[in-house]
C-alpha cells in the first residue's frame, strides 16, 4: 500500500516537474518553430504550431546577411576569457574567506553582492571614457575585464559556499604534512570542490553569454558578439520575425548544447551544500 | 649583391607597399536600424565599393533604442566609432545645433539637393544648413479595407474626418469574427504611441506648450482628443490595443483584423505585398483625419544619415552618403528589387516618375501627406518649438515616454482620462521647471 502511494506521489510529481519545464521551454520552443516559417505563417493567426510549411530560408537570409561565426568566436572568447579571469580571482579570495575569515569578512561579502545592485548605466560614461582614453573600446580584452569584474561578486559567493562545506581540518591536515599554501589550494582544496567549480564556471559562462548590456554599448564591429548578432534583427518597422527567430536559435544554440550536456554537473554543483 | 640583401630589399619594399595600401583604404562604420529599405542598402554595399575603390563599408546593426543610446553616448564621450549615423527627424535639429554633426552642404552636384522635398528638408536644416541627408521619409495617412468600407456600406473620402472615421469604425467592426474597425498605437513610447497622439492632437487644436512653454495637458483640446481616442479604441479596437505598436498593428492588418489602420505611410509598400499580406487586393488609403480646424493627425519623419563630428573618415562618409541619398540609389534599388521597393519620401523626381507611379499605389497619397505636415506650424495655436510629432527638445524624449506610460494605462483602463491628463500637466511641469525652461 505504502508503495502505491509513493508511486502515485512520484507520477504527479515527475507530470508537475515535466509541465513546469515544458512551460518554461515553451518560449524557446517556439522561437525555434518561428525560424522555420516564413514571415506570413509567423504572423499566422491562429498560430500555426506544426502545420506550416518548413524552410530553412531564414537561416539561409541570416548566414548570408551575417558573419556568424565572427560573432559565435568573439561571445567565446569573452565568456570563457571572463570567467577564466574570474576563477582565477575567486578562488584565491573564496579560500580565505572560508578558512581564514577575519572581523569585517561578512560585511565584504554583503558590500561585495551590493555592488550588484548598482545599475550598470550609472558607470557607463566613466568607464566608456577609460576605454576611449586606452584605446580599448569595441575589443574582447576590455568586455572580459569588465564582464569579469561584474560577475566576481557571484562567483566569490559561490565558491565561498561550497568551501565552506569542506571540513577545515582536512587543509590543516595537509598544511601539517608540510603542504605550502599553493599546494593546499591546487591539490587538496580545488579537487575537492570541483562540482561546486564547474558549477560556477557553467553559470558565470551563461551569465556571459546573456549579459547585453556592456557588450551592446561597448562593441560596434571587432568585438560584437551574439546579442548584437540578435539585436540587428530586431525592426521598429518590418515584420521579421522569423528571421530574428533564426538568429536567436543560431545566438542560443551553443549555450543550449553546453547547458545540456552538462546539466547533471551544474544539478550537482548547484544543489551542493543545499540538505544540511 | 648578396641573397641577404636582396631578402632585406624585398621586404622593406613589400611593407613600404602594405602601409601605402593602408593608407589608401579607408573603413567606414554606419550604425543603422534594421528596417527593410536599410537591409536593402546593405544588400547593395558592394556596388558602391565597387564603385569608390579604397572605402571599405562596416555595418552596425542595431535596435532603435540601443541605437540611438550608442550613438548619443559614443558622440558625448568622443568615442568616434561611427562614421554615419542613422537618425530621426527628431535627433538632427538638436544635434545640429549643439555641433555635433558635421554639415552635409557639400555632397556634390550629382547630389541635387533642391530635388529633396521642402518639408523633409526642412526638417533637417539648421541655421540653413544640412545636417543630415534623408534616406526615407514618411508622414501617416490612413489604411483601409476597402471589401469592408463598401460593405458597411460607407465610402471613404480622400480627406475624411475624425467623426467620419469614428462612423466608420464603429459600422466595420464584427467582433464575433475578430475584424476591428481600426487599429491605432497604444504601446507606450514616445515613438509609438505619443507619436500618433501628439499628431493626433494637432488636428485637435491641442499643443504640448504655450508661447511661454507652459504645459497645455490640462486644456479642452487635450481632453478631447484623449477621450476620442480612448472611446474609438475601447468600441471599434482590438483587444490589448494598449500593447500595440507600429509591428503588432502591421501583423494584425496583414492578417485581416482591422478594417482601418492610421499610421506611417511606409507600411503602404508591407500591406500591399501580396507575399506578405493577405489583404493585399484590397487595401486604400486616405488623408489622416482633421477636424475642421485646419491641420490634420498626420506625422512627419524621415530616417536620414548623417556624419558624427567625432568621425575620422568624413570624405569616405560624404561619398557614401552622396551614393546612397543622392537621385541614382532609386534606380539601382529599382534596378534590383523593382520600384515598389524604392526607399520612398525623399526626393520630388521620384513622384514625377512614372515607373515608380505605376509600382506603387500608394505614391500620391504619400507625397500628399508629407507636404501636409508643417513642423513650423505643427497646431492651431501658435508653439515655442518645431516638430509635428515630437517637440524638437532634448527633454521631449524621456517626458514623452513617462506621459506614454500614463495614456497607455488609461487605454488598459488602470485610470480614467481625467486622471491620466492630470499627471501628464504634473509630469511636464516638473520637467520643464527643472529644465529650466
Amino acid at each position: 500500500m505504502a508503495r502505491a502511494i509513493t508511486t502515485q506521489r512520484k507520477i504527479t510529481l515527475t507530470a508537475v516537474a515535466w509541465i513546469i519545464a515544458l512551460l518554461i521551454f515553451f518560449p524557446i520552443l517556439w522561437t525555434i518553430l518561428t525560424s522555420f516559417k516564413t514571415e506570413a505563417d509567423a504572423i499566422a493567426d491562429p498560430p500555426l504550431f506544426l502545420n506550416f510549411h518548413w524552410t530553412l530560408e531564414n537561416y539561409a537570409v541570416v548566414q548570408d546577411r551575417s558573419d556568424y561565426m565572427r560573432y559565435l568566436w568573439n561571445s567565446i572568447a569573452i565568456a570563457v576569457g571572463s570567467t577564466a579571469l574570474g576563477i582565477l580571482i575567486a578562488v584565491p579570495a573564496a579560500w580565505s574567506m572560508a578558512f581564514v575569515p577575519g572581523k569585517k569578512t561578512k560585511d565584504i561579502l554583503l558590500w561585495m553582492l551590493s555592488t550588484k545592485m548598482l545599475p550598470a548605466v550609472g558607470v557607463l560614461y566613466p568607464i566608456r571614457l577609460i576605454l576611449i582614453q586606452t584605446g580599448l573600446l569595441d575589443t574582447k580584452g576590455a568586455l572580459i575585464v569588465i564582464l569579469t569584474l561584474i560577475n566576481l561578486p557571484i562567483i566569490v559567493w559561490m565558491l565561498y559556499t561550497y568551501f565552506k562545506e569542506i571540513p577545515g581540518e582536512i587543509l590543516e591536515a595537509a598544511r601539517m604534512d608540510g603542504a605550502t599554501l599553493r599546494s593546499e589550494i591546487l591539490y587538496v582544496l580545488t579537487p575537492m570542490a570541483v562540482p561546486g567549480i564547474a558549477s560556477t564556471v557553467l553559470l558565470n559562462i551563461i551569465l556571459a553569454w546573456n549579459e547585453a548590456f556592456w557588450t551592446l554599448t561597448l562593441t560596434t564591429v571587432d568585438a560584437a558578439p551574439l546579442t548584437a548578432f540578435i539585436a540587428s534583427y530586431s525592426s521598429p518597422e518590418g515584420l521579421f520575425y522569423a528571421k530574428l527567430s533564426a538568429a536567436s536559435t543560431m545566438a542560443i544554440a551553443p549555450i543550449l548544447i553546453m547547458g545540456w550536456f552538462s546539466q547533471k554537473q551544474l544539478v550537482r554543483g548547484l544543489t551542493f551544500g543545499a540538505v544540511k | 649583391m648578396t641573397r641577404t640583401t636582396r631578402a632585406l630589399l624585398g621586404a622593406t619594399a613589400l611593407t613600404a607597399m602594405g602601409f601605402a595600401a593602408a593608407a589608401q583604404d579607408t573603413t567606414i562604420t554606419i550604425a543603422t536600424v534594421n528596417n527593410g529599405d536599410m537591409i536593402r542598402m546593405q544588400g547593395l554595399t558592394d556596388v558602391f565599393e565597387a564603385e569608390n575603390p579604397g572605402i571599405t563599408v562596416e555595418w552596425v546593426t542595431l535596435e532603435e533604442n540601443v541605437l540611438r543610446q550608442n550613438v548619443t553616448t559614443d558622440i558625448a564621450t568622443g568615442g568616434g566609432q561611427y562614421d554615419i549615423i542613422t537618425i530621426g527627424t527628431y535627433e538632427v535639429p538638436i544635434w545640429g545645433e549643439r555641433g555635433w554633426l558635421q554639415s552635409l552642404n557639400d555632397l556634390g552636384d550629382d547630389y541635387n539637393i533642391d530635388d529633396l522635398l521642402p518639408a523633409i528638408r526642412g526638417g533637417l536644416t539648421v541655421d540653413g544648413n544640412l545636417y543630415a541627408s534623408p534616406f526615407y521619409g514618411e508622414s501617416s495617412m490612413v489604411m483601409y479595407r476597402t471589401d469592408l468600407m463598401e460593405a458597411a456600406g460607407l465610402d471613404m473620402p480622400d480627406a475624411p474626418t475624425w467623426e467620419f472615421i469614428r462612423e466608420a469604425a464603429i459600422a466595420m467592426t464584427d467582433r464575433d469574427n475578430d475584424i476591428y474597425g481600426v487599429c491605432l498605437r497604444g504601446k507606450p513610447g514616445w515613438g509609438e504611441n505619443m507619436a500618433f497622439l501628439t499628431a493626433m492632437s494637432n488636428s485637435f487644436g491641442a499643443r504640448w506648450f504655450d508661447e511661454n512653454w507652459t504645459p497645455q495637458f490640462d486644456s479642452e483640446a487635450w481632453a478631447t482628443t484623449l477621450n476620442f481616442y480612448l472611446d474609438l479604441l475601447n468600441q471599434a479596437g482590438p483587444p490589448g490595443a494598449a500593447n500595440n505598436g507600429f509591428n503588432e498593428n502591421l501583423a494584425l492588418f496583414q492578417t485581416g483584423h482591422c478594417g482601418m489602420w492610421i499610421d506611417a505611410t511606409v507600411a503602404a509598400s508591407f500591406v500591399t505585398n501580396p507575399d506578405d499580406s493577405q489583404v493585399a487586393d484590397s487595401v486604400g488609403f486616405a488623408l489622416a483625419p482633421d477636424n475642421g480646424l485646419g491641420p490634420r493627425g498626420n506625422w512627419l519623419w524621415a530616417w536620414s544619415l548623417a556624419i558624427p563630428s567625432s568621425s575620422d573618415a568624413p570624405d569616405a562618409a560624404r561619398a557614401f552618403i552622396s551614393w546612397a541619398t543622392g537621385p541614382g540609389y532609386v534606380g539601382l534599388v529599382a534596378e534590383n528589387e523593382g520600384w515598389a521597393n524604392v526607399p520612398p519620401g525623399t526626393r520630388t523626381s521620384l513622384y514625377e516618375n512614372q515607373d515608380y507611379l505605376d509600382a506603387a499605389p500608394f505614391a500620391q497619397m504619400t507625397l500628399d501627406s508629407i507636404n501636409s505636415a508643417d513642423p513650423t506650424n505643427p497646431t492651431v495655436d501658435p508653439v515655442p518649438y518645431t516638430g509635428v510629432q515630437f517637440v524638437a527638445i532634448p527633454e521631449f524624449a524621456g517626458l514623452a515616454t513617462e506621459i506614454g506610460q500614463v495614456f497607455s494605462a488609461a487605454l488598459a483602463g488602470q485610470t480614467t482620462a481625467e486622471d491620466a491628463l492630470a499627471q501628464a500637466q504634473d509630469l511636464a511641469t516638473e520637467e520643464m521647471e527643472a529644465a529650466g525652461y
